[in-house]
């Protein structure tokens, strides 16, 4: 629209410049019209007032957190959870962040997050490369076993996985955790991954091998530059993914020094001092990675989700 | 898929001239080797082994003491399991129905009116808005929603009591009556956004000029919401329905942070339950019995759904 002006400047009689006029019921000034249209009415001003009404809505839990995270307990019972707090208190999240070790916490989940996601992904592409480059032998098997094992409830594992872990000297460590997830990650990675990479181009590989190089190098030098976006994907979904993850943590990390933070914060629940404050706090820290971490990579995820998707 | 087919066939026609292809398709075994070895001790010998624990009396020490298929005969008389399931159901209808019905509602309106409508940007924040529940730590989630609700000192009761509505300040977890449909609430709560963000990924797939055709024609946008926009993201609508009736069976962080399964298991679900017996009442096998059948529940209603949509694939390209 900016530029319309120019174009009538420059070359008024041009045919082009025509649009602007509007001189009659051309085919150009009836698309305009339309969308003229489109822009008006107050009908679109009533859909976006209840949409705008439904994410507020969907936003209120978020902003009584952010009412009431620095709020002292004498000015919330004084004036309740919907007043601006009087002054900052930040006693609540002094608390939480001391009683639960929150740096420790957040390096935990960090570790285990992040050694599952890459741990996961190469196991992913090294599955995927003899599933759906190599072609072996009963490869529809394969891919439905691991998608089966991805369906799987966690619960049919967990006191086995319990057992082992003991058994093995594993239990309550982050190793533990780091196994399972790289597991459970990959079954979902392996079964995306193959379907991707049986559409690569057959001469790409061919070319390599012509080239007289080995399978390990196809790998390293030809597959995985070239899917690297997927495998962008992936690490991000599994990153997030464990860095969620609940049930097997709370099973498997009993110990203040190796528990992730969702099982932290929970372990917390119902004690007599979480306050107001140290609870809603405790919650903004505790959401805060995940949120900084998905508007980062917030492009790369929605890709991500609809790959997901159409799979 | 129809990409892998093609694929095959023009490779089986080539081995003999392609010479590098000599060694076999065994090499590539090889890289099946370490995800194998994994997927076998993590996922394959624990499934088996929680399969004998459900036939046997197990308190988790000493030795199992194998009992045949009695604690599956138990199940089905205990009132605590019946319920679980009862309120799966309850689940399902929080975390697919509602929200796949809603979602699709809301893309809709987002992408082929408010986006027409008003700059992109405005669709995009929205979505975004919705999603943000989705990207908590579900346990985190819970934790916060427990706070707003606590009876005393929870931010919807003393907002209650502020604005002079005490009866209305109801113990919203604590109370058999409530609590089942407190928690569906705070499931629709937490999975709206998901249908969102791929109904509306798949509708930037539809052709435009169907809209077009169909506005052209005198379709009103509820016509066009029911002809156009409803068939044509299908495949996507499977995939989301499949995913979340599978999370909803399986459940397990928000019933465990809001309520426990209370009160008096009005809340309790499949793997809550199974959880209990594992770790709080030392009954193992009975906990791996509830396990086996969770699992096999998912089994059958993936089966089903991806035979439904089969089916459906078959009546359309006929």
């Amino acid at each position: 629209m900016t530029t319309e002006p120019v174009v009538l400047g420059r070359t008024p009689l041009a045919p082009g410049a025509a649009g602007p006029d509007r001189p009659g019921p051309s085919g150009a000034a009836g698309a305009d019209r339309s969308r003229d249209r489109l822009h008006r009415g107050s009908l679109r001003w009533l859909v976006l007032a209840v949409t705008v009404l439904v994410a507020a809505a969907m936003m209120v839990p978020f902003a009584i957190m952010l009412l009431n995270a620095f709020k002292s307990p004498a000015d919330y019972s004084a004036n309740g959870p919907l007043s601006l707090p009087t002054s900052l208190y930040t006693d609540g999240l002094v608390n939480f962040w001391n009683r639960v070790d929150y740096p420790g916490k957040l390096a935990n989940s960090i570790v285990i997050s992040g050694s599952v996601a890459i741990l996961a992904t190469v196991v992913s592409l090294f599955n995927a490369y003899a599933l759906g480059i190599g072609r072996v032998k009963g490869r529809m098997w394969i891919v439905t076993l691991f998608l089966l094992a991805n369906m799987l409830p966690q619960e049919a594992l967990v006191y086995p996985l319990y057992f082992l872990a003991k058994e093995t000297g594993l239990y309550n460590t982050q190793l533990s955790v780091i196994i399972i997830f790289t597991v459970i990650q990959s079954a979902f990675g392996t079964y995306l991954l193959s379907s991707v990479l049986s559409t690569f181009p057959p001469s790409v590989l061919e070319a390599a091998a012509l080239d007289g190089a080995s399978r390990w190098q196809v790998l390293w030098r030809v597959v995985f530059p070239i899917s690297r976006p997927t495998l962008a994907v992936l690490v991000i979904f599994f990153f997030i993914w464990t860095w969620n993850e609940f049930f097997i943590p709370l099973v498997m990390l009993i110990d203040n020094a190796t528990q992730t933070i969702p099982v932290a914060l929970a372990s917390l629940q119902g004690d007599r001092l979480m306050d107001a404050p140290t609870i809603n706090a405790g919650s903004l820290i505790s959401l805060l990675p995940a949120v900084i971490f998905f508007f980062i990579f917030q492009r790369t995820l929605t890709r991500g989700i609809t790959a997901g998707a159409v799979k | 898929m129809a990409t892998t087919t093609v694929h095959e066939a023009s490779t089986g026609t080539r081995p003999a001239r392609r010479s590098p292809d000599r060694s076999g398709r065994g090499g590539y075994w090889f890289y099946l080797i370490p995800g194998a070895v994994l997927f076998l001790g993590v996922i394959v010998v624990p499934f088996f082994m929680n399969l004998y624990f459900s036939m046997t009396r197990w308190a988790g020490i000493g030795d199992p003491q194998w009992i045949g298929l009695d604690n599956y005969v138990r199940l089905l008389s205990d009132a605590t399991f019946w319920m679980s399931f009862r309120n799966s159901i309850a689940m399902i209808v929080a975390m697919v129905v509602v929200p796949t019905l809603i979602g699709l509602l809301l893309a809709a309106v987002l992408f082929d009116f408010l986006g027409k409508r008003f700059d992109g940007r405005v669709a995009s924040i929205l979505r975004a808005t919705y999603y943000l529940p989705q990207i908590l730590p579900v346990a985190v989630a819970g934790i916060l929603w427990g706070w707003i609700l606590n009876p005393q000192t929870g931010a919807l009761n003393v907002t209650l009591r502020q604005l002079g509505l005490e009866q209305l300040a109801l113990n919203w977890l604590g109370d058999t009556s409530t609590a089942l449909p407190t928690v569906m609430m705070v499931m629709i709560w937490v999975q709206i956004g998901y249908p969102v963000v791929i109904f509306m990924a798949a509708l930037q797939r539809v052709d435009p000029e169907l809209y077009e055709a169909a506005e052209l024609d005198g379709a009103g946008w509820f016509r066009r919401f029911r002809a156009i926009t409803i068939p044509q993201i299908k495949p996507e609508t499977f995939v989301v329905t499949l995913t979340c009736t599978i999370a909803a069976l399986k459940v397990f962080g928000p019933i465990f942070v809001l309520t426990r399964g209370g009160p008096e298991n009005s809340t309790n679900v499949p793997s809550y339950f199974a959880y209990q017996n594992f770790f709080a009442r030392s009954q193992v096998g009975y906990g791996a019995a509830i396990a086996t059948v969770l699992t096999v529940i998912v089994i059958i209603v993936s089966i089903a759904f991806i035979r439904f949509q089969m089916a459906s694939e078959r009546k359309e390209s006929r």
